[in-house]
């Protein structure tokens, strides 16, 4: 039976690729070093709500077709449609990325990616400042201090404390969790700050606040700070700030308890500041938490595609970036997209009501490999091949590592890069007919 | 078989000793042959300046400057070289194009191709991040491309120096050619990547690295040494230490003198030092600082071990980056600008930070001389690339405008008259009248790479190289580009036809075709002895601190769509 070493796990952004998978008759039977999270999807594939074949909606119920009229009636959408939405592309490879930012330039489409309800706001605040990181090795053989801000890795990144963080050992960070110092800021106890050095419990909302705080004693500036900044002490702010200037190597990871609570970006705008203010004393970098396993890759293919990260609108011809204006959300709850494309993405279970209300009132095409609260939605439903089991491709880690994800065992599903071409494919002859 | 006929080309092809003479040019499949048949498609050139297609060899065009353009949105919009930036619509024929200092990748590769540029150099690879380099080059239409490997922070490296294992170290590098399917051997500020791992830096050829006790000297020239014993088709690549320093002319020349005694095992150059304009700097501070370059051109005209690329700087919005990471922190804390920074771990540094030069700057001002004067003091062209170290510099789209600088002395005039007093007591380049002819600008733009290189199909337009041609609006007998430096700029900036490999890919200035390129990498051979002793090493560097698998490091053959595999035979 065939063993595979070193697959990638395409869960989270952890991307850990020392996974071992046993396949018998083209059944993974066997699944070594995952996480809990890695395990399921790996088992999922077998257990969950795959979409078995392709589907179009006929007088409300979606009924089976065949991959051609599925991709016909969804390129008709799309050739009909004056503003379409493409969302999502995150759950899967750069390779179906890189066609879908083909698909939205030729249909004049604007497209964004996950991040618009995450990490958009983590780079909207590099826009600002920058983002001073790191691989995740860096902070596995040198960081002797750890601070996650507004994450929670014990459940959303099981494996990062042990392979990067907390728990990992390297050159100089032989003693591993002994020889470091792992300090959580948020806003209740979480099971991650459980398991901390020092636990700091802030008032909901007021991160900037205590980044702000931070950087003044950081710089010396003591005598700004109030006797309480966020509901933690002006001592323990000074404790906080002596620890990280008196590190030699610190490392804040920061989730969306950063960059989705009040202030938002100006918070990651913030962390940037202070790791700069912070490299004065010794080293310090920043590694957004990212989710998805590939949003990563969105952001880097789409950036060296169209100049922007994400919320790229193709209307005028060429790549427009005005976060706010041509974000998904934006416009869904402005009700200015007449059709979407959502796919490796749930926008039915993770947007807005006021956006998926306005979901609901236009075509929708899915691709996707599992049925979701956006497959509610949907008029024409494209099933795609699960990528990092049944397809391969390129993923980036957290910390813009790409790897290459394997192909473990055969599948009749198209993958999403097929599925991508092909609506190109199909739109061009539409247009071409017309 | 396609064959072209090029009628009537006023050549300049300085490999071929041909200075502007009236010839025919023959292709078939893509390379200059002999003669053609009657039934050969033809262009008639009509006199006008005619040269092999650029080849830039020094340019980050993919990998890092993603995190240009990541920071900076507002590049995309930016419109300050008209034709050869900002956003421009899809086409029947070409991608959609944003971008002045990091324009996307499909605009990369047009813009290139309308300077007639053929070929480019991505001048640094973090082999960990290497894949990222190659999916970008994917998306590079036109041109051939090939990259830098990043070895001079390297623990391996490190760590074979210091224990004296020239020949594991030699295989090391081989070994990581491969896996990140380099072409050559990039040193970046020797050993300061890692002093930046701990927020240090290293103050020149002898302040040992913390915790490997080897020096920056120790590691050029352990890294020298492999580099020959591979055969390897390029010299090292290597960015002195210091850089950006007032007084770092020292030790730029002290570390051109050290590359004397290393005999090169191919017939080239045994040192390539890049972007010397901000490594020629004097004085002791910004407040004395001042032009280095007749010092730094004075050493260079004294030797022939080596060749040197400009990083000459254009006036307006640029973006800095480089694997120096403790360079880019000090740029954004002396100019309050956003940093970004990304240490890659066991291997190098980087950093991003955008920044702007200004005439009025008597620093930016002297910086722009020293390019110059460096290109203008050093007395053969052999010696010297063509480079603005895109976009370090200033983007590669400004390229038609600073060959005017070379080219007429009183285009320097002009800007000269704009620069305060202070600017003009730091700079000798006022006193300089030397202006460049097209045959010493198709050396420094085309010719002397293909040496450096060692491509002979490259940079010139023998039978049997590449049909890479570019045909520039200049008839050369009928214009002074000492006066007419204007015209000059416009021919330069949208060629009148730029072939690759025998195809016509622009036309009149426009993109008439998006064939995909070539990626050059160099595959160099190590007795299996030595390789295994290497990889039981390499495999410990896995096991213990990388933090993805030995077996998903190694780029694989589906990121090279085109490849050209060069293999070297080491000599052990």
């Amino acid at each position: 039976m065939p063993v595979i070493k070193d697959a990638v796990c395409s869960l989270c952004g952890s991307l850990c690729d020392d996974i071992t998978v046993t396949v018998e008759d083209n059944k993974i039977t066997k699944i070594e070093n995952a996480c809990i999270l890695g395990h399921s999807k790996f088992v999922g594939m077998f257990e969950h709500d795959r979409i078995e074949t392709p589907m179009i909606r006929k007088d409300g119920e979606l009924v089976p077709v065949s991959y051609e009229e599925a991709i016909g009636a969804a390129a008709k959408i799309l050739v009909n449609s004056r503003r379409t939405l493409s969302y999502g592309w995150c759950s899967t490879s750069c390779e179906a990325i890189s066609k879908a930012i083909q698909l939205a330039e030729e249909t004049g489409s604007l497209i964004d990616s996950t991040a618009n309800v995450c990490h958009g706001p983590s780079a909207l605040a590099a826009q600002e400042k920058g983002a001073p990181g790191a691989s995740l090795g860096v902070i596995k053989n040198r960081a002797d201090v750890i601070v996650f801000w507004g994450c929670n890795p014990v459940h959303a990144h099981p494996r990062h404390m042990s392979r990067y963080s907390s728990f990992s050992k390297g050159l100089f960070s032989t003693k591993g969790r002994k020889g470091r110092k792992m300090v959580v800021i948020d806003v209740r106890k979480t099971d991650t700050a459980k398991l901390a050095d020092r636990y700091v419990e802030i008032e909901q909302g007021s991160d900037l606040l205590l980044i702000t705080a931070l950087r003044s004693a950081v710089n010396g500036h003591e005598d700004v700070i109030p006797q309480t900044v966020a509901g933690v002490s002006k001592e323990e702010v000074l404790e906080l700030a002596e620890t990280l200037k008196n590190a030699q190597f610190s490392c804040v990871f920061f989730g969306m308890g950063v960059t989705q609570s009040r202030s938002k970006y100006k918070n990651g705008d913030g962390v940037s500041s202070l790791i700069s203010d912070l490299n004065q004393h010794s080293k310090a970098v920043m590694i957004g938490m990212r989710g998805h396993y590939n949003v990563t890759g969105f952001g880097q293919v789409a950036t060296w595609e169209t100049g922007f990260p994400m919320a790229i609108d193709f209307a005028r011809g060429f790549p427009y970036y005005n976060p706010g204006e041509t974000g998904a959300n934006d416009v869904l709850v402005r009700e200015e997209a007449d059709a979407a494309i959502i796919s490796a993405a749930d926008a039915g279970a993770h947007f807005p009501q006021k956006a998926v209300r306005h979901l609901a009132k236009i075509p929708v095409i899915q691709i996707d490999p599992y049925a979701n609260p956006t497959t509610e939605l949907a008029d024409v439903v494209i099933p795609a091949a699960v990528v990092g089991i049944e397809a391969e491709g390129t993923a980036y880690r957290m910390d813009a590592i790409p790897l290459r994800m394997k192909k473990l065992i055969d599948t009749e599903f198209k993958t999403d890069e097929q599925i991508a071409k092909d609506l190109i494919a199909k739109v061009r002859e539409l247009k071409g007919g017309a | 078989m396609s064959e072209i006929l090029i009628k009537n080309a006023n050549l300049c092809d300085p490999i071929q000793g041909i200075n502007c003479e009236n010839m025919d040019i023959c292709i078939r499949d893509g390379k200059i042959v002999e003669s053609v048949s009657e039934n050969a498609e033809i262009i008639d050139a009509g006199g006008r300046l005619t040269m092999a297609g650029g080849f830039d060899g020094h340019t980050h065009s993919a990998g890092k400057i993603n995190v240009g353009r990541f920071i900076n949105p507002n590049d995309a919009r930016r419109k300050l070289v008209p034709g050869l930036s900002g956003p421009e619509k899809r086409t029947e024929k070409t991608r959609a194009q944003v971008g002045y200092n990091t324009p996307n990748t499909y605009a990369i590769g047009y813009r290139y191709a309308k300077l007639g540029y053929t070929t480019i150099c991505e001048a640094a690879i973090p082999m960990l991040a290497a894949r990222h380099t190659h999916e970008e080059f994917k998306e590079i239409p036109i041109l051939d491309k090939m990259g830098l490997s990043l070895f001079g922070s390297n623990w391996q490296v490190m760590e074979y120096i210091r224990d004296k294992e020239p020949e594991k170290l030699a295989a090391y590098v081989a070994w990581g050619l491969k896996a990140s399917r380099g072409y050559g051997v990039k040193i970046v500020n020797a050993g300061g990547g890692e002093a930046w791992g701990w927020g240090k830096n290293v103050n020149g050829l002898y302040d040992p690295v913390p915790n490997f006790d080897v020096t920056p000297a120790e590691i050029l020239m352990g890294l020298v040494e492999a580099n020959e014993k591979l055969q390897l088709p390029h010299s090292v690549h290597v960015h002195c230490n210091n850089l950006g320093k007032p007084g770092n002319y020292e030790t730029t020349i002290e570390t051109m003198k050290m590359f004397e005694k290393v005999k090169p095992t191919v017939d080239r150059q045994s040192l390539h030092v890049t972007h010397v304009q901000f490594n020629a700097y004097a004085g002791t501070s910004w407040r004395d600082f001042e032009t280095g370059a007749p010092m730094v051109s004075d050493y260079l005209n004294s030797a022939n071990h080596l060749t040197f690329d400009l990083g000459q700087v254009i006036f307006g919005p640029a973006v800095t980056m480089t694997a120096d990471g403790p360079v880019e922190y000090a740029n954004s804390r002396l100019l309050h600008e956003k940093w970004s920074n990304q240490d890659i771990e066991l291997e190098d540094a980087s950093g991003v930070v955008p920044l702007s030069y200004s005439p009025k700057s008597f620093i930016n001002a002297v910086q722009w001389a020293i390019g110059l004067e460096l290109a203008l003091l050093v007395e053969d062209p052999w010696k010297i690339m063509f480079t603005t170290d895109s976009p370090n510099g200033g983007s590669f789209v400004n390229y038609p405008e600073a060959f005017t600088y070379l080219m007429s002395a009183k285009k320097r005039e002009q800007v000269i008259s704009g620069f305060g007093q202070m600017a003009l007591d730091r700079m000798v380049l006022p006193g300089i009248d030397r202006e460049l002819s097209f045959y010493e600008l198709a050396i420094m733009t085309r010719s002397m790479q293909s040496k450096m290189y060692s491509r002979p199909e490259k940079g010139n337009l023998k039978v049997g190289s590449d049909a890479d041609i570019a045909i520039y609006d200049i008839i050369p007998g009928d214009i002074d580009p000492s006066v007419e430096h204007e015209k000059v700029k416009q021919a330069f900036s949208g060629a009148a036809y730029t072939l690759k490999d025998g195809k016509v890919v622009v036309k009149d200035g426009q993109i008439e075709a998006t064939p995909m390129g070539r990626t050059y990498w160099v595959n160099a051979k190590v007795p299996a002895d030595i390789d295994s002793a290497m990889q039981k090493d390499t495999d410990i560097k896995f096991k213990k601190y990388y933090t993805v698998s030995k077996s998903n490091y190694m780029v694989e053959d589906s990121y090279l769509p085109n490849p050209v595999e060069i293999s070297t035979e080491g000599v052990f």
